[in-house]
Formats: C-alpha cells, structure tokens, sequence
C-alpha cells in the first residue's frame, strides 16, 4: 500500500476517534431541573454515552430513576430521536403504565425480551447507533469492558444514552466503560438515594431526592457529598 | 408463442438408491412394493432393464432371471420430496416450474433461454448438471406442454427441439402412446391400426369420440397447441424478481454480498416502477450440488430502500453454507405493497432530520427491522391498555412493528399509585398479620424479613368471573418498609402475595 493512503487512513481514523471520545460531544447536555445535580453534571446529563444504573436495594427506586432520566431525555430531545427502548432478558416484569409517572408514553416505548445476553446487548448495540432513539435501558446481570466500549461507541455514533441497570446482588466491575455510574437506592417517604459513583473528569456526589405524591417532579432535598466519598 | 420444455427422469427412483453408499455398483437395483398381496417391482435401473427386468415384474420372476438383483423397498414418499427440492432447484432457469407426475417436471422458458444461450444451451446445461447428480433425463422442448412430453420420452435423442409451429410433422411418427392416454385405450387404439400420432390426424374427431370418448381428440389436440394447456407452478412466481447466473461459483459471505449489491438495484428499480414497496424478500442461492439455500428478510412496512434493505441482509448472509459453491442467485419479493414515490421521499426526510411526534414511527422502522429480523418481530413489542380491573391483564404486548393507528389517551391506561415492577406470577409471602382485614406487619420475600412503617389500602378487585376466574377478590395494599422499599401486596383468601414492587 503506498504511504498517502496510509496517512489519509490514518487521519480519518483519528478524526472518528476525536469524535466519538466521551466528554468531547458536541451534544448539549440534557437539563434535569434539579439544580444541585445539573450543576455538579455541569448543565445536565450528558448526551450520547452510556451509564450505569446500579440498585442499592431489591427495591424499583433504580429502575425508576432510570425512567425519570429517560423522561428527561424525551422530553429535552429537540432536534433528536425521542424513541425509547427498554430491553430485558425474557419478558422482564416492567409494568408499562407506570412509565407515564415519568413523563413517558407508555404506549410509545418499545419492549424488547432478548433471548440471551449477547443477544441483549448486540440489540442495545444496534438501538444506541440509530438516531430515533433518545435512550436504551438494558437490564443486565454483568458486562464485560469490551462490550461496555462497544456500547459506548455506539451510544457516542448515535447520540442517545445507553443506561445498563445492572442486579442489586452483583458486585459491579472496577473498571467499566460506561461515562457515568449512579448508585440509586430508596429513602422513607417515597424519597431517592441517589449517588453519583463515578464521572469522567468529574466530581461524584449524593442526593436525596424528593418526590411529589403523584407527578412526575422531583426536588433535591439534601446534597450529601460525604457518602459518595465512602462510596 | 409459449415454448415449454419437459423433462423426463426414466429412473429417478433407482438413480436415487445409486447415489446411496450402500447401494452396489455392479448389480441390478430394483425398487419394490407389495401390491394385492404380491411383492411387485416399481422401478428397475439400467442393469436391470438390460436383462428384461421391468416394472410390474414379481419379484419372484426378477430374482428367478438374476439371482443377484440388489432390493430396495419404494420410496414414493421420498421420490416425490426429491423431486420437488429439483423443481425448486430448477428455478434458476425459470421461476415457473411445475412438477409432472413421478418422474418429470415442466418448465416454461418463455422469454428465458436467451439468458443462457439459447434453447438447445439451456437443454444441454440442465441435463449436464443432472448427469452430474447421477441422474439420466430426457428433455425435449416445443410450444405445448404435450408437445415437450411426447417428444422427451419417445423420440430417439435424448435432447428434442420441436421447432416452432412444428409440433404436427415432428410427432407424427410417434406412437400413440406420446399423446399421455390411459394403456387402455392405448391398446385399443393400436388394436385398430393407429399405431402412430400421424395415424390420427386424418380420422374424423366425432369419429374418434363416438369410438374412444373426447380424451384422444383432447389430447391431440394439446400435443398440437390448438388448445391451451396451462401449467401450474409448484411455487407461484413472485410478481417482483431477478436473478443472476454467476461465471465462477462464490465460496465466501462476502461475494454474496457483492452479488447482492447488484440485485437489489435492480429489483428495487422493478419495485420503483410497479410503485411498489417490499415486505418480504427471498434469496435463492442455488448451489452447485443442486442444492438451494434460501434467505427471507422482512420488514414492517413497505420499502425499496436498496441501502436499508442491504443491512437486512447483512446479518444473516453468513448463515448461508456455500457447499461447494453457489453458481446462481434470485431474489424475489413476494410479498408487496403500493409504494408512493412521495411516501419513500417523506421517509428519507424524516430520517435525516428524525424530528417531531409524527416522524417518529418512520425513524424506529429501520431498527425495528434490523432488530426484528434477527430476533423475531415476536420479541419486539409495545405496551397497549386493555379494559380489565387486574393489573396484569390491563396492559397487551403487540407488536412493535405494527404500530397502533393512534396513540391511546393517557385516560386508558390504569390510573392510580402504579407499580413499576410488576411480577407476571404474584409470589407467595410469609406475612404476620395484626388482624383479618389490617395490613401486615412484616413479612418474608426472598428470604428478608420486611417490617411495615406504613400502610395504604386496602382496594379490592373482585374475580372477573365472566373469564372463568376463580379465587377470591383480592385486598391490595401499598407497604413501605422502614428502609423506604415500597411494595405492592395483596391478601386472597387468607394468604399474601407480592405482586410488585412501587419506584
């Protein structure tokens, strides 16, 4: 091969790695409405990376905070897919009506029951890289660094969020590919534990949301910086 | 002008016990089959009709004229199933082929020689490669069905091309027998000195009739083309189809990929100007072992996006084995649907913008395909409200790719505190309970004790009995343990279940 193409090749290569590294997006990030978290995200979720959901309890608080991130996402999509697919082993047991808690059309989200966990996250894979989608839940046992950067670059090509919403019971890896890491638990009172674990150039943090009885809004009650410390 | 050619195989049964390892080479092969009591032979090979061995012979005879005749029971059944997969197989040079009782097939090559040089090319290549299987055939071809069939099994040369308008001077000398009567009237006709087809063609038809019924006067009347004598395929030829003959057979995934980037052009041109769009496709790779490997693709809704249609294929051309080769392909849609060019031009913006509600279902349809294709539309769904009062039976799944007309109102989806998790099998707990119709005060899920702090309920849901429901009503109540877990739990009949678990 003579060495211009080469060099050519070279050039594009890196000019999609500068593209698709995390944090360098050029998405806007997509405002919570919670002032405390979208500050220390510094102006909100970001957009086109793929993030862990890791339950504290045996609870729903985790899934439920995926949903009210996807709802934020659908709702600040603008210029972008505002799809949503949620993809479990089997049939899972999400309860679709309870999606409209959190802003979304239950009728509008697409169930996926994957037939094995590869199949799983290949399907994740193919929905992170298509631009109709605003984000993907996949329920997941354990993920290994390959397929986690594989999801990663698709979620970065596609510009939609992957969250993996990992099992209370499994101690999650050390190292992972995933930009962020959320450890959400429940509170007394309807309340969320929410931790932020892990964040690419940035700081982690813990709140406790606030929850009204019946809409979709929330409200940090307390900043608590110290337990994501020990964390 | 029709040009039909019929294709006889004199020993389809016995040429497929040959191609058996456990079958000699050096003895005579006959088939037989017990018939009226008697052990009868149904098909004898070359060997065996060399010593006057024919079907129809005892058993008995055959053995008593060679000794070491080679016996296998009759596989109708399997004979049959073989040669409908050759039918199919044959379509390479076709799409209409129609099987012709036991032993022959029928194919319309009307418009379709020229592709592989000519008629007497055609006839060459089929019979070359059948020799190639092991099978020995007999092809002829003219414009009529009865035509091609006489001429295939009763003239001298193994490969006939009765020439255009030619069919009465060329079967004149054939005996009756070619015109496909029962051996009856066959006997019968002979019986009186119409011993040739030319023999008939001076009788006078209400004669004949009065004689020998309508069926020899019908039958000559279809060996000589006066009236039509359709064939009927044994797979209906796909409205929208191409098809390639490849010059060196492709090994590999990849060069069927290339050869399919070539294909759906074309076929997605042939849709463009139908105005039609594509459901279903289905690929023919036709192997050089005279096997076909198919590959179907669907899609949720109408489309002859070449680029799109191409990644739905992606995923599953590595499934197809190349044997020893593929020397041909087809691609057909037969399954389609009107297609406005304005639609396809809407889709394509949708897609490049994928912005606003009403664009969303154009955008997901890609990925509903690819997804579909590889995992089952099956699994692929989407949540639609049912009218019911249990909460396991207000929510369907339908599938994804047939997305509903309109979205349902908030209205009909249940209302109310809702679980997110909801177990499709509500589980049993061990529950301490203060009193009959009080919450429980703990309970044991998953081997934890959970103790009550608070309390909702109860709302009852009474059996919906119309459906056959038994049990008694259930009490749910809404339970939030002290480290705030909040649960979804019902009493029946004295006992508790979990049913599921609140966000």
């Amino acid at each position: 091969m003579p060495i211009e193409p080469k060099i050519a090749h070279l050039a594009a290569l890196r000019a999609l790695i500068s593209r698709q590294a995390p944090g360098q997006a050029a998405l806007p990030p997509c405002p919570l409405g919670l002032p405390a978290l979208d500050a220390a995200l510094e102006g909100g979720l970001p957009r086109g990376c793929l993030q862990e959901v890791i339950p504290a309890d045996e609870g729903a608080a985790a899934a439920g905070f995926a949903a009210f991130l996807l709802g934020r996402l659908v709702k600040e999509a603008e210029g972008g897919g505002r799809g949503v697919l949620w993809a479990s082993l089997g049939e899972g047991d999400l309860y679709p009506p309870a999606l409209a808690t959190f802003g979304l059309d239950p009728g509008a989200v697409i169930l996926l029951s994957a037939p094995s966990p590869a199949e799983l996250l290949w399907a994740m894979e193919e929905a992170l890289r298509s631009p109709a989608l605003a984000g993907v839940v996949g329920e997941i046992d354990r993920l290994d660094l390959t397929a986690g950067r594989r999801l990663q670059l698709a979620a970065a090509a596609g510009g939609g969020v992957g969250f993996l919403l990992l099992r209370a019971d499994r101690p999650a890896a050390a190292v992972s590919a995933a930009a962020l890491r959320w450890r959400v638990g429940a509170g007394p009172d309807r309340a969320w534990h929410v931790e932020l674990l892990r964040r690419r150039g940035g700081r982690p943090g813990a709140w406790i949301l606030e929850r009204s009885a019946d809409a979709e809004s929330l409200q940090v009650l307390e900043s608590l910086r110290s337990s994501a410390a020990q964390a | 002008m029709k040009r039909i050619v019929s294709l006889w195989l004199p020993s389809w049964a016995t040429d497929r016990l040959h191609r058996k390892p456990d079958c000699p080479a050096d003895r005579p092969v006959v088939t037989i089959a017990e018939v009226a009591g008697q052990l009868l032979i149904q098909a004898a090979d070359a060997l065996a009709g060399a010593e006057g061995i024919r079907p129809g012979f005892a058993l008995a005879d055959a053995r008593a004229l060679r000794p070491d005749l080679a016996v296998f029971p009759a596989d109708p059944a399997g004979d049959a199933a073989a040669l409908a997969r050759l039918a199919d197989w044959c379509s390479r040079y076709t799409p209409l082929v129609a099987l012709d009782g036991g032993d022959g097939l029928w194919l319309d090559i009307t418009g379709c020689a020229h592709l592989f040089g000519g008629e007497k090319a055609l006839m060459s290549d089929l019979r070359h490669r059948l020799a190639g299987f092991g099978h020995d055939s007999r092809i002829a071809a003219a414009d009529c069905p009865g035509a091609a069939w006489a001429a295939a099994r009763f003239r001298e040369a193994a490969q006939t091309v009765v020439e255009p308008e030619a069919a009465r001077e060329s079967l004149a000398p054939l005996p009756v027998a070619a015109l496909r009567l029962p051996p009856v009237l066959t006997a019968e006709l002979e019986r009186l000195g119409l011993r040739r087809i030319g023999d008939l063609y001076p009788v006078a038809r209400a004669a004949l009739a009065r004689r020998f019924g309508m069926l020899p006067g019908e039958r000559l009347d279809q060996a000589l083309g006066r009236i039509a004598e359709p064939i009927s395929p044994r797979l209906p030829p796909p409205a929208f189809a191409v098809r390639q003959i490849l010059a060196e057979p492709i090994l590999h995934a990849e060069g069927l990929a290339a050869m399919l980037q070539r294909l759906l052009p074309r076929l997605c041109r042939e849709l463009a100007e139908a105005g039609q769009g594509a459901r279903r496709l289905e690929l023919g790779c036709y192997r050089v072992d005279g096997r076909v490997a198919k590959l179907a693709v669907g899609t949720s809704r109408p489309s002859r996006d070449d680029a799109a249609l191409i990644r739905l294929f992606a995923e599953k051309l590595e499934r197809i084995d190349p044997g020893f080769g593929i020397e041909a392909m087809t691609l057909a849609a037969p399954h389609v649907e009107p297609l406005a060019d304005l639609q396809l031009a809407l889709a394509r913006r949708r897609n490049e913008t994928a912005k606003g509600a009403a664009g969303q279902e154009a955008d997901q349809a890609p990925l509903i395909d690819r997804l579909g294709n590889r995992l089952g539309f099956a699994r692929l769904a989407r949540a639609e409200p049912r009218e019911s009062h249990f909460p396991e039976r207000a929510v369907k799944r339908m599938p994804a790719a047939f997305p509903a007309a309109a979205a349902k109102p908030a209205s009909a989806w249940p209302a109310g505190p809702l679980p997110l998790r909801l177990f499709p099998r509500p589980e049993p707990v061990t529950a301490e309970a203060a009193d009959e119709g009080d919450p429980p005060l703990s309970f044991l899920w998953r081997a934890r004790r959970h103790r009550i702090r608070a309390a909702e309920g109860p709302a009852r849901i009474e059996p919906e009995w119309w459906l056959g429901e038994s049990g008694g009503p259930r009490d749910y109540w809404r339970l939030e343990d002290e480290a705030g877990l909040r649960f979804w739990l019902f009493g029946q009949s004295g006992s508790w279940y979990l049913h599921g678990l609140f966000a």
